[in-house]
């Protein structure tokens, strides 16, 4: 049993027959700049919204702060553009109060690994249905260039300019180490197919989806995948019949690897390894116990709980 | 000092004085983990049900289990009772139950006790095997004669061994029993109460503990030559009694707030404890979030989304939720924060009561972020502050601040039977799609005020933004909507204000020599303070306020009908003519500083830090000395 939205007035008609198409969903022309790895996610996304048939108007994307936490301003549906690294408690906010809600949480690397590590942490293990995207361009890019937790080691930023002194974070490996993970997928900017099908796949979970988007930032870290772009064989695909299987993509990505999305253990071990850039649908269990359901409300009218409060106050009647 | 050994004098021989007095103190002390809150909890309910005027306070180290026989970690009540309405702790301490005589020590090191307090005293580590013991024993004894108690031993553990293993876990049914003789108690309602308090233990707990309510209650009447009658009045009404927690729990419920996302923090956890209790039979989801940050924006994710949620914390907690309260003033997401005071800054004083996040709770978020704040000041308003808060919070899209303290949080307190009614809940939010042209901040010109558009209607898709915006929600850093936007949120405060009345006069309206002003939980025992002086023919008044910011209208006239006006608040503020002070580099009381800069009038303040509630008899002594022209 889910739990029940907050009452609502004047729920619009069952018979609604809006057909949307991806420009529905478009709101103001982005600024990020050309070349940014966002310009994919955004489109993809609002592919995704098309072929779901989403409403705009019940769904919310919530982000944080930084380039890609734009993100919202650029969607024609509702967002939530909060402060930096607390996307995921207002998201969680939101699918408490409304749990009918489609939501949608957009991070940067700053936002979801650093600032606001704790937040992802605990938003995997209560496992609310929404998908949360981390687009990770390895470096703070609104601020101009500061490490970030998944900065290379030894990269050069105005914070650390003789070179990042820590090897970066692993944001999957973190992900896959957390009780109660129950989606976790990584895809690339610059594969709009598997871009699509990844979303797409964390849509349709039930539970947290939790999903890496490698990304570049042209601006402040332009060479990061410019050698997996050429190179498509520097790209390992994890192909199953359950996983992430994106059409029209296999001539070019011959690079595979068979992961069975079930098994947790392997898909520790993938994540961990950097020997390869692995894409793909890393772990998967829908049968792992969701925040919603874990508390049996009734709702109740106002007068209703006014006889149980007085019921309440019988207890401490003098 | 009198000390008089257990059973010396049998019944037939004693001579019985019986004292009918109109307002007493007594406490129960022990180690943390013998039960002295549940025994004064009980007697304290007992007492209310018999009529009489109650007020109890918890005595709490910051310790779950500190060393035992410590003064430091005495764990405790006070219960004062009344023959009327009680609003405040008191002075001293007439009567004292202490179940080791370094509790006893810490009491008396605080100077709680009266000088002519009754003790009863657990004589058992008197002759404890352990010489060291003996020693501690003979020594505090040796502290204490310096002053007229009157000391009474009690074999407690003996006693309590003939019914239980364990005299630890009895020992307070048997101070229980001594109490309900001493001040003829009904045994039948006591019994009641406490089958009611162990309701969820196995029988055999509660029927042990009545065996040893007998016990506690047969030895009295043996041993005791000293009774007190404490008259009970006639309830205007039905009353209920509980602890400000409970009723701020019971009212956010009442409120129809249905959401609370929260993180541990004394002495604000009881509401949680409530609420987690009761919270899920009317649908609401109390939310443990993994941090104070998380437990606001959940709160707001979900007021964003809904109605208007809450959550609950303390200073500490209130400080991490700062960059949050922010976003929801400028984005005018309506929402309630509970802030229990505690003692600061930094950890500071967890378990003890303070005022002192006033000013962190007006002015602390970056950036200027106007909203309300408001403090109740008694345990029936931290009831209706709840509702008021909500409808506050959504009226004015806007943050709400509520100011209880640690003093409210544990004080338990009868008061009127609220008459609920399903008005006071939260209608539901409307779905009706949004009307063409209509923006997300239609900022109404003149007041500052717009309708909220929510997630799920039709037409009204937009982005909220922390970042400067204007009507649409659309980012924007021009001058002139900066200007504008800011002016719109800061005119609602305004609005709100002219809608409130000026705060009431306790006293002369008409004016006189001195005004305190006070705000918070320190309502009772200011206008105790007051009264007492008044009778005394000090010309002194007082005035509460329950709006903080923005302050209710007229003070300034309220003012300038008194020759003097000072606050009296539970937070620090510098002594003139202490080491470097000045009158010009002192840091004023918290209350005292905004009334100051609101009104221009030279108020005056006297604030104390102890770490306890302010005593009526203290400020008593501090109108005596701040009178115009007094010593101060």
């Amino acid at each position: 049993m889910i739990m029940p939205s907050c009452s609502l007035l004047h729920l619009a008609d069952e018979d609604d027959d809006r057909v949307f198409e991806m420009g529905d969903y478009e709101g103001p022309i982005a600024r990020w700049c050309s070349g940014c790895g966002d310009h994919s996610v955004l489109t993809a996304a609002q592919r995704l919204m098309a072929d779901k048939q989403l409403k705009p108007e019940t769904t919310v994307f919530v982000s944080g702060i930084g380039c890609s936490s734009r993100f919202p301003h650029y969607m024609n549906t509702y967002g939530f553009h909060g402060i930096h690294g607390r996307a995921l408690p207002v998201a969680t906010g939101v699918k408490l109060s409304r749990p009918e809600l489609d939501v949608f949480a957009v991070m940067g690397d700053g936002d979801c690994v650093s600032i606001g590590a704790g937040h992802w942490i605990h938003a995997t293990r209560y496992n609310l249905d929404m998908v949360a995207l981390l687009l990770d361009n390895n470096i703070y890019g609104l601020t101009k260039k500061q490490t970030s937790p998944t900065t290379p080691r030894g990269y050069k930023s105005n914070t650390q300019p003789r070179g990042s002194y820590l090897l970066p974070m692993n944001p999957l490996e973190a992900t896959l180490g957390v009780t109660n993970a129950s989606f976790v997928a990584q895809t690339a900017e610059w594969i709009p197919a598997h871009l699509f099908a990844t979303l797409k796949a964390a849509y349709e979970h039930r539970g947290f989806a939790f999903v890496r988007v490698l990304q570049r930032c042209p601006h402040f870290m332009p060479d990061l995948f410019t050698d997996a772009v050429k190179t498509p064989d520097m790209i390992e695909i994890l192909d199953h019949p359950e996983g992430i299987r994106a059409a029209g993509i296999e001539k070019i990505y011959k690079n595979t690897t068979r992961h069975d999305p079930a098994d947790l253990n392997r898909a520790r071990e993938l994540a961990e390894d950097m020997s390869a850039i692995r894409l793909g649908l890393f772990f998967r269990d829908e049968s792992r116990p969701r925040y919603e359901e874990t508390r049996a409300l009734q709702k109740r009218t106002a007068r209703e709980k006014m006889d149980l409060l007085n019921e309440d106050f019988d207890r401490y009647a003098v | 000092m009198k000390l008089e050994t257990a059973g010396a004098s049998a019944l037939a021989e004693k001579e019985m004085s019986v004292h009918t007095v109109s307002d007493i103190s007594v406490e129960v002390v022990s180690d943390s983990g013998e039960g002295a809150q549940k025994c004064g909890t009980i007697f304290g309910s007992v007492s209310a049900k018999m009529g009489n005027g109650v007020w109890t306070v918890e005595i709490i180290p910051a310790e779950v289990e500190p060393p035992p026989r410590n003064p430091a970690g005495a764990s405790g009540i006070r219960i004062r009772l009344g023959d009327k309405e009680v609003t405040n702790w008191g002075d001293e301490t007439n009567v004292i139950v202490a179940f080791n005589e370094q509790a006893l020590l810490g009491r008396h090191d605080l100077n709680a006790l009266a000088d002519d307090a009754v003790i009863l005293l657990e004589n058992m580590w008197a002759t404890h095997p352990d010489p060291a013991v003996r020693k501690e024993w003979e020594d505090a004894m040796e502290r204490l004669s310096h002053r007229s108690y009157r000391i009474i031993e009690v074999p407690m553990e003996e006693q309590c061994l003939t019914v239980v293993d364990n005299a630890r876990k009895g020992k307070n049914m048997f101070a229980l029993g001594l109490l309900t003789w001493l001040f003829d108690r009904d045994l039948e309602r006591t019994k009641e109460q406490i089958a009611f308090a162990f309701r969820t233990k196995k029988p055999i707990i509660t029927e042990n503990n009545i065996k040893l309510l007998e016990l506690g209650y047969s030895w009295a009447e043996e041993n005791l030559d000293v009774r007190y009658v404490v008259p009970g009045m006639e309830a205007a009404g039905p009353m209920v009694v509980m602890n400000g927690n409970e009723a701020i729990a019971l009212g956010a419920v009442a409120a129809g707030l249905d959401l609370a996302a929260m993180y541990p923090i004394t002495p604000a956890t009881s509401v949680s404890h409530k609420l987690g209790e009761i919270f899920e039979k009317y649908g609401g989801v109390l939310h443990q979030a993994e941090d104070e940050i998380a437990a606001a924006g959940v709160a707001i994710g979900a007021s964003y989304a809904g109605k208007c949620t809450f959550t609950i914390t303390s200073g500490p907690g209130m400080a991490l939720k700062t960059e949050f309260l922010g976003l929801a003033v400028m984005t005018e997401i309506p929402l309630v924060l509970v802030n229990v005071q505690r003692g600061g800054p930094s950890t500071g004083l967890p378990t003890k009561v303070e005022q002192s996040d006033l000013l962190a709770a007006t002015y602390g978020q970056p950036g200027d972020a106007p909203h309300v704040v408001m403090a109740p000041a008694t345990i029936g308003e931290c009831f209706d502050i709840m509702t008021t808060a909500r409808r506050i919070a959504e009226a004015l899209r806007t943050v709400v601040i509520v100011l209880s303290d640690a003093n409210l949080a544990t004080g338990v307190a009868p008061f009127p039977r609220p008459e609920l009614s399903p008005e006071w809940q939260a209608g539901p939010p409307d779905q009706r799609p949004i009307p063409a042209g209509a923006k997300p901040y239609d900022w109404d010109p003149e007041t500052g005020l717009s309708r909220r558009f929510i997630p799920g209607q039709a037409g009204g898709e937009h982005t909220l933004t922390g970042l400067a915006h204007d009507e649409r929600s659309k980012v924007a850093y021009d001058s002139d909507t900066v200007q504008r936007s800011m002016t719109m949120r800061s005119r609602k405060l305004a609005v709100f204000q002219s809608t409130l009345l000026p705060p009431e006069i306790n006293g002369d309206p008409e004016g006189g020599d001195l005004l305190i002003v006070g705000w918070g939980s320190t309502k009772g025992a200011i206008e105790e303070a007051v009264g007492r002086a008044r009778k005394e023919g000090l010309s002194v008044s007082s005035t509460h306020l329950t709006f903080l910011s923005p302050l209710q209208p007229g003070l300034k006239e309220i003012f300038g009908r008194f020759e003097k006006v000072m606050t009296v608040e539970i937070n620090y503020s510098d002594i003139v003519g202490d080491p470097y002070i000045t009158p010009e580099n002192r840091r004023y009381g918290q209350l005292a500083m905004m009334l100051r800069a609101q009104t221009l009038v030279d108020v005056d303040c006297w604030t104390r830090v102890l770490g306890e509630p302010l005593r009526p008899g203290k400020i008593l002594q501090a109108i005596r000395q701040h009178m115009p022209g007094g010593e101060a």
